[in-house]
């Protein structure tokens, strides 16, 4: 299988290049089926070229495919070890039933084949980027899925706020990208090559602790981007202007992650560098509490999604940062298993509901969606980090690890404890909300279960996002033992094994999950009124943090506001005043030359002559009077 | 009294300064041409006493070029004024200042 390796990426490529000039005469649903069908076939493909890995018996295998720039040691080289398996087995697996999914959601659309070129596209870029195995290749699937969040976020460019979101996501993104450029430049100036081979078997050589931290803080930028942490996350809940199985795909499941899966890869290099690591963790923690505290106060169905997104992409970062490498990895399985499935559902909701994304306009949603409130439910539970679902495992594991760290990371661990707590009191929130209560619809709403492309989908990750955790338990690490080979040399931090420790940090924080869904639930499950005049009674506070605590502002005053003032003078003082005047000048001052020049030519043939007679006699009296050899 | 070339360079020198003055002061364009043809021949007259007098052949062989060129030159300028008299039935240059300033 490991031959056909290639044909991981190239299947949903070659769907991407069909369905762009095939796709309107396939029409509907036939060019969702396509989509859907090669992606899967990635998934078939990869997971039979995974199956050495989870016998044990696998090796790490480099493809070169064929050469590209070998100056910097950058070919189309395909790095398969378990990191990437795993990976690709998360894109291509969720990404197959995501794409089903939208088969049904997007049914009715006008660019329903467009849809599916950008999502087999996507599929494509980030496959690329996990299965690169240089630092190049792996810009290049960054850059490219860069450009398939773009296209996807503004798919219905005609509502100016998703043109808008779509721009905003690509240029805070270009900010990261900027620093990550800067660190493959440093890469390529310490060892002379950006492929991986090159770089981490001699790192501990090459590198001293200054230039590894500087790489390590460079990469960082990069991935703070993509990956939405403090402070470049603000792109993200923006981002929710996409279709929703956009967000499921892309900004939940796959492609912000890929900031966690760059540190996770770049492990040897962070390892020598203690101080970006524990930078990294403490972004990441930060970012975990920042954006939960935000998610509280949130009535938009997806807003409250993409600010959880933001705070687990925290968590996740939390434990690269704290050289977790398998608890961050598991995390980010964990949460494209349970995320995917959040979004997935309420894209189920609004479609039912006709379009309406507002919380407090929906209510009593269980009894019309039976199917979507209880995979909701599954979802729900498991981000709260109730066992045993799959949240619970991964979040623990990052936290016990935290814990055993020691020092300043006990700090990080408090933190990570509190964004628990919050996350367990917003998904409640966000559930009850929704789906218990009385219906508060707006008149005309005829709320129905969606059809059985989108409910399949919900069922399967359901399944995963109930049991995804048993992978990897303290009595049994089988991801850890799947993920050792990828990892070869660097040293893994891991939860104490001893389960009294264990029990009782699994305690703390399942207490904190559970404090927060019975406060949520006490406080929501109260008639509308009580809880709504509870909020308007907060005033111009509440507001404050309905908006996110107008971080955007923030940014619009500090930098989009003078970058304008700075691009309005350069454009109409210094380029129309001083550049364009200079060239305008040049051709003023020939004119008027020109002009005072001209009467001298009078058209009359005897003038000339006398000038050229004159000058002549003047010639010939030079010679007679000063000689002629001057 | 002998005729060296000082009278020849004389004669040429009147001869160019006939030239020259014809071709500041009159209009019609086919006599403003036949005083070029003096001036040139005026020319022509120096080389031959010069080249006689230092006795090489540079001189003659240098009035050949000159005919020769003021040969081709009377065939086009000559073609010109004719062009021009037929478009404009007159052969003053007064007349024709279109480029002017």
């Amino acid at each position: 299988m490991i031959d056909l390796l290639w044909l991981v990426i190239a299947l949903p490529l070659f769907g991407a290049v069909f369905l762009h000039f095939f796709g309107r005469r396939l029409g509907e649903p036939a060019a969702g089926w396509v989509a859907t069908l090669l992606i899967g076939g990635s998934f078939v493909v990869a997971a039979g070229a995974a199956v050495p890995f989870f016998r044990g018996t696998g090796e790490n295998v480099r493809v070169l495919l064929w050469e590209w720039m070998p100056a910097i040691g950058a070919g189309f080289e395909l790095q398969w070890d378990p990191l990437a398996a795993l990976m690709v087995l998360i894109v291509t697996g969720v990404g197959s039933l995501i794409h089903l999914y939208s088969i049904g959601y997007m049914s009715g659309d006008e660019r329903f084949s467009r849809f599916f070129v950008y999502l087999n596209l996507f599929a494509a870029s980030m496959l690329t980027l996990v299965l690169a195995g240089n630092y190049a290749m792996l810009f290049l699937g960054w850059e490219l899925v860069g450009l398939c969040s773009y296209l996807l976020i503004s798919f219905w460019f005609t509502r100016p706020s998703a043109a808008a979101a779509g721009k905003k996501a690509f240029v805070v993104n270009r900010i990261g990208d900027f620093g990550f450029m800067v660190g493959l430049m440093l890469i390529f100036t310490s060892f002379g090559t950006l492929s991986y081979a090159g770089i981490f078997e001699r790192a501990p050589e090459v590198l001293g602790t200054g230039v590894a931290t500087a790489i390590g803080l460079l990469l960082l930028v990069g991935a703070i981007g993509k990956s939405a942490q403090i402070p470049l996350y603000v792109w993200l809940p923006d981002a929710m202007e996409g279709p929703t199985p956009v967000s499921a795909l892309i900004h939940a499941a796959t492609m912000v992650t890929a900031g966690v899966y760059v540190v996770a890869r770049s492990a040897p290099i962070y390892q020598l560098a203690p101080f970006a690591a524990g930078t990294v963790a403490t972004i990441g923690a930060l970012t975990a509490l920042w954006a939960a505290s935000i998610a509280l106060a949130q009535n938009d169905i997806k807003k409250v999604l993409a600010y959880s997104t933001i705070s687990q992409l925290g968590y996740m970062f939390l434990g690269v940062g704290t050289a977790a490498y398998v608890a961050g990895v598991f995390h980010l399985m964990t949460h494209a298993f349970f995320k995917a499935l959040l979004f997935l559902g309420a894209g189920s909701v609004i479609h039912g509901m006709a379009d309406e994304q507002d919380m407090r306009k929906m209510g009593g949603l269980a009894r019309h969606m039976p199917i979507t409130a209880v995979t909701m439910a599954v979802a729900t539970l498991a981000i709260a980090g109730i066992p045993p679902f799959s949240g619970f495992w991964s979040k623990d594991e990052i936290l016990g690890v935290a814990f055993e760290a020691g020092g300043w990371f006990v700090v990080l661990w408090i933190i990570g404890l509190v964004t628990a707590l919050l996350t367990a009191f917003y998904m409640t929130r966000q559930f009850v909300m929704v789906f218990l209560g009385a219906p508060r619809w707006d008149e005309g709403v005829h709320p129905h279960e969606s059809p059985r492309t989108m409910t399949i989908p919900l069922l399967v990750l359901a399944l995963l996002a109930f049991g995804g955790g048993f992978v990897n338990t303290p009595w049994r690490t089988a991801l850890e033992h799947f993920l050792e080979p990828a990892f070869e040399g660097v040293a893994i931090a891991q939860p104490s094994k001893e389960l009294s420790t264990f029990f009782l940090l699994a305690a703390v924080s399942v207490l904190a999950g559970v404090l927060g869904i019975v406060a949520a639930y006490l406080a929501y499950r109260r008639p509308a009124e009580v809880w709504q005049r509870f909020q308007e009674s907060l005033g111009a506070p509440w507001r404050w943090w309905e908006e996110a605590y107008r971080v955007d502002d923030l940014y619009g005053a500090l930098i989009v506001a003078p970058g304008k003032t700075l691009a309005e003078r350069t454009a109409f003082s210094f380029d129309l005043g001083i550049v364009d005047g200079a060239v305008n000048g040049v051709g003023w001052v020939v004119r008027r030359v020109g002009a005072a020049l001209r009467p001298l030519q009078t058209g009359f043939v005897r003038n000339y002559g006398v000038v050229f007679v004159a000058g002549v006699v003047v010639v010939v009296a030079w010679l007679l009077v000063v000689g002629g050899g001057v | 009294m002998t005729v060296g070339p000082g009278w020849y360079m004389t004669l040429a020198a009147a001869l160019f300064s006939i030239g020259a003055i014809g071709m500041l002061v009159r209009r019609n364009a086919l006599v403003m041409f036949m005083c070029i043809e003096l001036m040139l021949n005026a020319v022509n007259l120096t080389f031959v006493a010069a080249g006689r007098a230092l006795g090489t052949l540079d001189g003659q062989v240098s009035v050949f070029f000159v005919l020769v060129v003021a040969a081709a030159e009377v065939v086009v300028g000559l073609a010109i004024i004719v062009a021009v008299f037929r478009a404009r039935a007159t052969a003053s240059v007064d007349e024709l200042s279109e480029l002017k300033g």
